[in-house]
């Protein structure tokens, strides 16, 4: 049988982190009352005008920079023409003819090595609204919620360089790591900050001849674009096997079937009818301009890790980690702001942090115990307050109450003991009545200490000092 | 003496002396409107209620002798295409027939401030696309010089309610001639600003990079006292120029020793009225008897102009006005979908040449037609700006006629859209090229018809039209000659 392989392109709409909307003054707050965040402007009323927002302006170059791009002098907005009741003009202010950014590239990650992913176009345009479709049975309508409507969106537009689902996620997920790092977006993709587009064909396995290219929207997380690509694979690679040809075609992806279907010729426009927007004029960004938005850069993956090395002593497997993500890397900072130990903090979070985000498929800062907390945790260990052991039955507390890590301690009354006198006296009663240990110990079998020291520690329901136990379990039993 | 007869700044002195009150004046005004409106049809909505409240507050300052301006308390007329807070705003349409705007437009605001006396908003082609006013959604309305003709458009409606003395200032708008070209046809003052110079914001768009509001006034004073409130960047319009704008009555002298007047030999051929060049000649006989220097120039891509203006205009048009769909506000025909929701709500809420002028954009941006038709209109229309910048190389102004005949009667050209267009042959240029131009009243001809004369000036000088429009108009009584021909 043929085997074959996939071509594949995204599409990224990225919302920027700006506080207002990119033609008017509107709050860019999410989950607010439907038509509330809105004005004369972005719910395209008789007469209005827009006014593009700088910051906008200055996060897609930040955006086009970070990804290798040229930038266009002199750039301008587009009038791309559909009819849709969520778009308020019905037409969408976009760019085509003069993007912002262009002919850029970013590295991702290919087994041991990178590949280099290249960038097509970064344009800027206005987020649309969004229909409601109501569940009341019987209802003849829809509504429209205007309050997303004039969102300032980058879109980020790849060459089909990807030839696997792997290397699309790789590019999403170092896209999104990316996007985080430059502070344009907070990328969360439960809000639909950070949508994708995703465009494959197939082609017979070392061939360089592209097959037909299908496009599918609507995708909202990395997981469906995934579970997208793996279903377009299949069901393209049947239609081929079976001698078939692929349509071109604009698919959407549907969450309840897991299946992608085409979409009806009506729901989609085929001549966007694109003309520069007459009622904006052109953006000139000359060098000066961009080499203010480079230098104002956040520090970015890179220099982050080499710092950590450098500056915190952490060794370069730790620093890879923790930089990985940007919100991971700002949590282990806020947490050794707060405590300084670098080291104890960095494996704490490679080992229960990272696995927490993992299983709870959260980002660092949707974390309910905060930074601030496991420094507490780190520095009642290093204090001798508590057991490591005690800090992670507190860790774990803490996630699911959300409690302060030092309240849950004093509460529960976990504070260990270095009281020799107590301590002894535990001791004293674990050696009479493990006389069996106790002998072996003074026979001089070293691993039976430890043994005698678990039934100390039992006995203390983990509060007494292991160090302190262990010490005069020696002075009385070893010389 | 009746007061809705005299000029702006000729009632700002009485409003001064305190001879008159506004309240006065706008009750005048209100009562010549109850009087004439039947036989004109100026206006789709008079606001008598809130005119006599905005008069009182005017009284309340001039009696403080605190007015901030020279229109404070003169009743003005406002087109209905731009955007009143509070009171309807229809540009004309069905679709937007129960539109009531929750702002102003910024040139609105500012005549607000100035407490100036909103007596209403006046008739006009739908979405001002036309040249006489017949295609308004609503009526026509009828030129005051003669009632069996059209008052030209797309600011009909403004025009002859300044020709009437139905109001005492009136704003309009122009995209290719919907300002100077019904003041021709009504023997009334119309200023096209250069592009950029009066805010667009709330003025509701039929070509964005065309647009633009202006005065229709009595004479060439009260056009610079409004200009002069009009003017002004506005950081709410993107395409509102930053520039500092002078006060446009000091230009208004008698004297035009050292200007140069350019005219357009493409201005005087074929098409033309040999009455309407009769009084131009003459006019510009004048204007040399005057002092100015008279130089034949050219603009050699005119005859491209209307079609140019026909695809810029249209493509823009076919965008702007997509928004009017049943969705959000206006004119909505239900449906069993949204598709046909939005296709019967268009159906019924548009006129024939506001689908005509839809369907022609549409097609001009169209994939496989845009370099042909867009693109090309584009280019063209940077040719017919240099054509200007050379002009003006030889001269300080152009003067030329602002339509080729007359007012011609109603329904003459309905049957044939392009002769329709043509009417406006000699001010579309300006429009595409982004400058100014005025017409001024220059004649009369034997039907008893107002002629104009139009002076063109490069991009924000609109000076030199003051200066030039004040020494004609100031030197013949033309704008004068209103009074004895309207007799409504």
């Amino acid at each position: 049988m043929t085997q074959f392989e996939p071509v594949i392109g995204m599409e990224v709409h990225v919302e920027l982190a700006t506080e207002s909307k990119i033609f008017c003054g509107c709050s860019t707050r999410f989950g607010q009352e439907p038509n509330t965040q809105t004005c004369p402007i972005c719910l395209g009323m008789p007469g209005v005008l827009p006014v593009v927002n700088r910051k906008a302006v200055e996060f897609t170059i930040r955006t086009a920079l970070a990804l290798n791009c040229l930038i266009n002098e002199r750039t301008w907005f587009d009038r791309k023409n559909y009819y849709y009741p969520d778009l308020p003009k019905n037409y969408q202010i976009s760019q085509n003819y003069a993007c912002l950014g262009v002919n850029g590239w970013i590295e991702i990650p290919v087994g041991d090595s990178v590949k280099r992913v290249r960038i097509n176009n970064v344009h800027l345009e206005e987020d649309a609204g969004k229909l409601v479709h109501t569940e009341l049975p019987g209802a003849d309508y829809s509504l429209v919620d205007l309050n997303r409507a004039g969102t300032p969106l980058i879109e980020i537009v790849s060459e089909p360089d990807m030839a696997s689902a792997e290397e699309a996620l790789a590019y999403m997920v170092t896209l999104k790591n990316l996007l985080e790092y430059i502070e344009v977006s907070d990328c969360k993709m439960q809000e639909g900050r950070l949508r994708f587009e995703v465009n494959i064909s197939l082609r017979e396995a070392g061939s360089s001849k592209l097959g037909t290219k299908v496009e599918i929207k609507n995708l909202n997380s990395m997981k469906t674009a995934l579970k997208c690509i793996e279903y377009e694979m299949k069901r393209q690679s049947e239609i081929l096997a079976s001698g078939g040809r692929v349509v071109q075609e604009t698919r959407l992806w549907d969450e309840a079937t897991g299946e992608t279907r085409a979409m009806r010729s009506k729901e989609f426009a085929h001549d966007y009818r694109y003309f520069p927007d007459p009622d904006l004029v052109e953006i000139h960004i000359p060098p000066s301009w961009q080499e203010e938005v480079r230098q104002n850069l956040p520090e970015l993956q890179d220099a982050k890790r080499r710092r950590y090395i450098e500056e915190l002593g952490l060794p370069e497997y730790d620093a890879r980690v923790l930089t990985a993500s940007k919100k991971t890397a700002t949590y282990y900072e806020k947490a050794v702001a707060a405590y300084h130990n670098p080291k104890a903090i960095s494996n704490w979070m490679m080992t229960e942090v990272l696995r927490e985000l993992r299983e709870r498929e959260m980002d660092a800062d949707e974390l309910p115990l905060k930074p601030e907390g496991l420094a507490a945790i780190v520095r009642m260990i290093d204090e001798g307050k508590i057991s490591g052991k005690i800090g992670k039955e507190v860790f774990q507390k803490a996630l699911e109450s959300g409690e302060a890590p030092e309240a849950i301690v004093q509460r529960e009354g976990l504070i260990q003991v270095s009281d020799t006198g107590e301590v002894e006296r535990w001791v004293d009663e674990a050696i009479s009545e493990n006389p069996d240990m106790a002998e072996k110990i003074r026979a001089g079998n070293e691993k039976t200490i430890q043994a005698l020291v678990g039934q100390v520690m039992k006995k203390s329901r983990g509060k007494a000092n292991p160090k302190l136990v262990n010490e005069l379990i020696r002075q009385k039993l070893t010389n | 003496m009746e007061l809705f007869r005299l000029t702006a700044h000729e009632l700002a002195e009485l409003l001064r002396r305190r001879e008159v009150s506004s309240y006065e004046i706008t009750r005048a005004v209100l009562t010549r409107i109850a009087e004439i409106e039947p036989k004109v049809q100026a206006y789709i909505s008079v606001t008598g209620d809130e005119a006599l409240q905005m008069a009182k507050e005017a009284d309340e300052l001039l009696a403080k002798g605190e007015a901030p301006s020279q229109l404070t308390g003169i009743p003005v007329a406002i087109k209905d295409n731009m955007c009143t807070r509070g009171t309807l705003t229809t540009c004309a349409s069905k679709i937007l027939g129960n539109f009531v705007p929750p702002y102003d437009a910024t040139t609105v605001a500012r005549l607000r401030e100035k407490k100036a006396v909103f007596v209403g908003k006046t008739n006009m082609d739908e979405f001002a696309m036309g040249s006489s006013t017949e295609n308004s959604g609503i009526k026509p309305t009828l030129n005051p010089w003669d009632l069996s003709r059209i008052p030209g458009g797309s600011s009909g409606g403004s025009a002859a309610a300044i020709a009437a003395d139905m109001a005492i200032v009136a704003t309009g708008s122009d995209t290719g001639g919907s300002i100077r070209q019904p003041a021709a046809f009504c023997g009334v003052v119309g200023l096209k600003p250069t592009y950029g110079l009066v805010s667009r914001y709330g003025l509701v768009a039929f070509a964005s990079s065309l647009d633009q509001i202006g005065p229709i006034t009595k004479d060439v004073t009260d056009a610079a006292l409004l200009l002069n409130e009009l003017a002004g960047h506005d950081p709410m319009d993107s395409t509102s120029a930053d520039v500092e704008c002078p006060d446009y009555t000091k230009f208004l002298g008698r004297d035009l020793r050292g200007v140069r007047v350019g005219l357009p030999k493409e201005f005087f051929g074929e098409g033309l009225d040999p009455e309407v060049e009769g009084s131009v000649r003459a006019a510009i006989g004048e204007l040399e008897k005057l002092g100015a220097e008279i130089t034949e120039v050219s603009l050699p891509h005119s005859p491209y102009a209307v079609a140019t203006y026909y695809l810029c205009a249209t493509a823009e048009a076919s965008s702007n006005l997509a928004r009017y769909d049943g969705v959000k506000y206006g004119l909505r025909v239900d449906a069993d979908n949204i598709i046909d929701m939005f296709s019967r709500t268009r159906s019924a809420g548009f006129g024939t040449e506001v689908k005509r002028r839809i369907m022609l954009g549409t097609y001009a941006l169209s994939a496989g037609y845009y370099d042909a038709y867009y693109l090309k209109a584009l280019k063209v229309r940077t040719l017919i700006k240099r054509d200007f910048d050379q002009a003006f190389e030889k001269c300080d102004v152009i003067a030329g006629p602002t339509t080729p005949t007359p007012a011609f009667r109603l329904g003459e050209k309905t049957a044939n859209p392009l002769e329709m267009y043509l009417s406006d042959i000699f001010t579309i240029s300006v429009n595409l090229a982004g400058i100014c131009g005025i017409s001024v009243p220059c004649g009369v001809s034997q039907s008893k018809l107002p002629i104009g004369l139009q002076l063109i000036a490069p991009a924000f000088e609109e000076g030199r039209l003051f200066r030039v429009a004040y020494a004609y108009e100031q030197a013949t009584e033309w704008h004068r000659q209103r009074a004895q021909y309207v007799t409504l």
